[in-house]
C-alpha cells in the first residue's frame, strides 16, 4: 500500500527523510512548546503580566481599534502567548499525527474551516454574554449583592 | 479498506467502493464524528469562559490550586504534574502515529508494540487524572463559607528567605475543639429523620475560636487585586467576616461547594476533565480492541490496518482537546 507523506513542516524550512523521522521531530517541536509554556505558567514574568496598550477612548474609530486590537487591548500578554502556543499545537496534532496534510485539500478544508467557524462563533457569543453579566452584578446601579 | 465483495458496480459513480475526496467511508466519518465531538468540547471550555467572565474578579487561580504531585507530599509544585500528565499523552499519540506508519507498511510486529505502548500511555494518564481528582475532592487547607456563599481561606504573612509572603493555614492547625458540637444524624436516632450527609470536619466557632486563639493569622477573600492577587483582609476585619458571615466550614470539592472559590470552578473541572477522561478511557478500551485484533492477524488477512488509522485519529483527538483543556483550566 503506497501512502504519500508529505514530509517537510514549517513551510518547507525543515525536510525529514521519512515519515518516522517527521514523527519524532514534531515530537520534540511539541514537547518544546510545552515546556515553554509550563516555565512561563510557572515563573510569570512581569513584563507578560499587564496589557501593553490601553483601551482607546474618544468616538467611534477609538471604539472600532479596540475592537479590532481587542486580544492587545484587554488581554493580558501571558494569556495571549498561551492561546497562540496552543493553536500551534494543535495545527501539529492535527495536521501531522491525524495526517491532515496528507488529506486532499477540499477534505481538510471541509474539517477545518467548519469546525474553526463554529467554536469562534460559540466561543464570541458565550464570552461577549459572561462579560455582560459581570457587569450586571458589578456595575454601579446593580441589585443584585454578593458579598455578605 | 477496498470492498472485498463484487457486485459489479463499483465503475460507476453511485455504484458504492467509490471514495470521494479520496478518504475512505470509515476513515471521513471518523473526521465528522471528530468535528462534533470537538464542538462538545468547545461548548463546554466555552461556557466555562462564560462562568469565568461572570466571576472574572474572584476566579480561582489555579496555580494555588494545582500544586500537588505523587510522593512529593507538602511541596507547592504547580504546573508540574499536570505539564507531565500532557506530555504522556502526546507521548501516547507519538506512538499511536508510529503504529499508524508501521501499518501502512504492513509490519505486524511493530504494530503491535506501538499500539502496546499506546494503552500503557493511556492507562497512565487515566490514572493520573483520577489521583489528581483525589486530590482536589480532598482539599487542601480548608476554607469558610459565607452566607452569600463567598469562599474565606486562611494564611499567615510569613518571611521566608528574605521575602515576606502569604503562608496558607490549614483548618486542622487552626481549629480550636469545642465539647458540644453537633454529632451527625443517623438512621438509629429518628423516627422520620433517616439520616444526612457527611457533616464538615469543624464548625464556625471552631475556627472562630482558633482564629481569635492565634493573632499573626488573617482570612483572604477571593476578590483578586489589581496585580490578580487574592485580598488579604486586616485583623479586625478578619474576625468579623468569619463571626458575622460565616456559615459553613469548607474542606475539598464537591459539585456543591468547594474550599478554593466559587461552585463553579469544581463543577467545571469535574465536567470537563471528566469528560475528557471518559474519551481517554473509551479510548484505551478502542485501543485494547484494536490491538487484539493486530495479535490475532485480522489486519493482515483484510491486507490493510486502516482500523489502526481511525482509532488513531480519534486517540489523536483526544490529545489534541486536552491541550486546549491544559490552557483553558491550568494557564490561562
Amino acid at each position: 500500500m503506497a501512502h504519500e507523506h508529505k514530509l517537510e513542516i514549517f513551510r518547507g524550512l525543515v525536510k525529514f527523510k521519512s515519515n518516522t523521522s517527521k514523527i519524532w521531530g514534531v515530537l520534540i517541536f511539541l514537547t518544546i512548546v510545552t515546556i515553554i509554556e509550563v516555565v512561563l505558567g510557572i515563573y510569570k514574568p512581569d513584563m507578560f503580566m499587564h496589557t501593553w496598550i490601553t483601551p482607546f477612548e474618544g468616538g467611534f474609530f477609538a471604539t472600532l481599534g479596540n475592537i479590532i486590537l481587542s486580544p492587545f487591548v484587554y488581554m493580558k500578554p501571558l494569556n495571549l502567548i498561551f492561546i497562540v502556543l496552543t493553536i500551534i499545537k494543535a495545527y501539529y496534532i492535527a495536521w501531522d499525527f491525524m495526517h491532515l496534510r496528507d488529506e486532499t485539500g477540499s477534505f481538510r478544508k471541509m474539517i477545518v474551516w467548519t469546525g474553526v467557524f463554529l467554536i469562534c462563533y460559540l466561543a464570541f457569543i458565550l464570552l461577549q454574554e459572561g462579560g455582560y453579566v459581570f457587569d450586571v452584578y458589578n456595575g454601579e446601579d446593580s441589585l443584585i449583592k454578593r458579598d455578605f | 479498506m477496498n470492498s472485498t465483495v463484487a457486485t459489479g458496480t463499483e465503475e460507476k459513480t453511485w455504484g458504492g467502493g467509490n471514495k470521494p475526496l479520496k478518504a475512505s467511508y470509515g476513515k471521513m466519518m471518523m473526521w465528522f464524528f471528530i468535528v462534533s465531538d470537538a464542538l462538545t468540547f468547545s461548548a463546554f471550555l466555552a461556557a466555562y469562559g462564560f462562568s469565568r467572565f461572570k466571576f472574572v474578579n474572584e476566579w480561582p487561580i489555579a496555580d494555588e490550586v494545582f500544586t500537588h504531585v505523587p510522593f512529593l507530599h507538602g511541596q507547592e509544585l504547580p504546573m508540574i504534574y499536570v505539564a507531565f500528565m500532557t506530555f504522556v499523552l502526546i507521548m501516547s499519540s507519538v506512538t499511536m502515529v508510529l503504529a499508524v506508519d508501521a501499518g501502512h507498511r504492513m509490519n505486524k510486529a511493530k504494530v503491535t508494540i506501538y499500539m502496546f505502548l499506546t494503552i500503557i500511555g493511556g492507562a497512565i494518564f487515566v490514572g493520573s487524572q483520577a489521583w489528581e481528582w483525589a486530590t482536589f475532592i480532598q482539599g487542601d487547607y480548608g476554607a469558610v463559607q459565607t452566607k452569600g456563599g463567598n469562599i474565606l481561606q486562611f494564611g499567615k504573612n510569613v518571611t521566608e528567605d528574605g521575602v515576606e509572603k502569604f503562608k496558607r493555614v490549614s483548618i486542622e492547625d487552626l481549629a480550636i475543639p469545642i465539647a458540644d458540637v453537633r454529632v451527625e444524624h443517623d438512621r438509629s436516632n429518628g423516627l422520620w429523620f433517616r439520616e444526612e450527609a457527611t457533616l464538615p470536619p469543624y464548625s464556625v466557632n471552631e475556627i472562630y475560636a482558633g482564629l481569635v486563639a492565634n493573632e499573626n493569622v488573617l482570612v483572604r477573600t477571593q476578590l483578586l487585586d489589581e496585580n490578580g492577587h487574592k485580598t488579604i483582609l486586616s485583623r479586625e476585619e478578619s474576625l468579623k467576616q468569619i463571626k458575622e458571615n460565616g456559615k459553613l466550614v469548607v474542606k475539598g470539592a464537591n459539585l456543591q461547594v468547594n474550599e478554593y472559590g466559587t461552585s463553579l470552578f469544581a463543577d467545571f473541572f469535574f465536567f470537563i476533565t471528566g469528560f475528557h477522561g471518559f474519551h481517554v478511557l473509551s479510548g484505551v478500551v478502542l485501543n485494547i480492541i484494536i490491538f487484539f485484533n493486530v495479535v490475532l492477524g485480522t489486519y493482515e488477512r483484510r491486507g490493510s490496518y486502516e482500523m489502526v488509522e481511525k482509532v488513531g485519529l480519534y486517540w489523536h483527538f483526544v490529545d489534541l482537546v486536552w491541550v486546549f483543556v491544559f490552557t483553558f483550566f491550568y494557564l490561562v
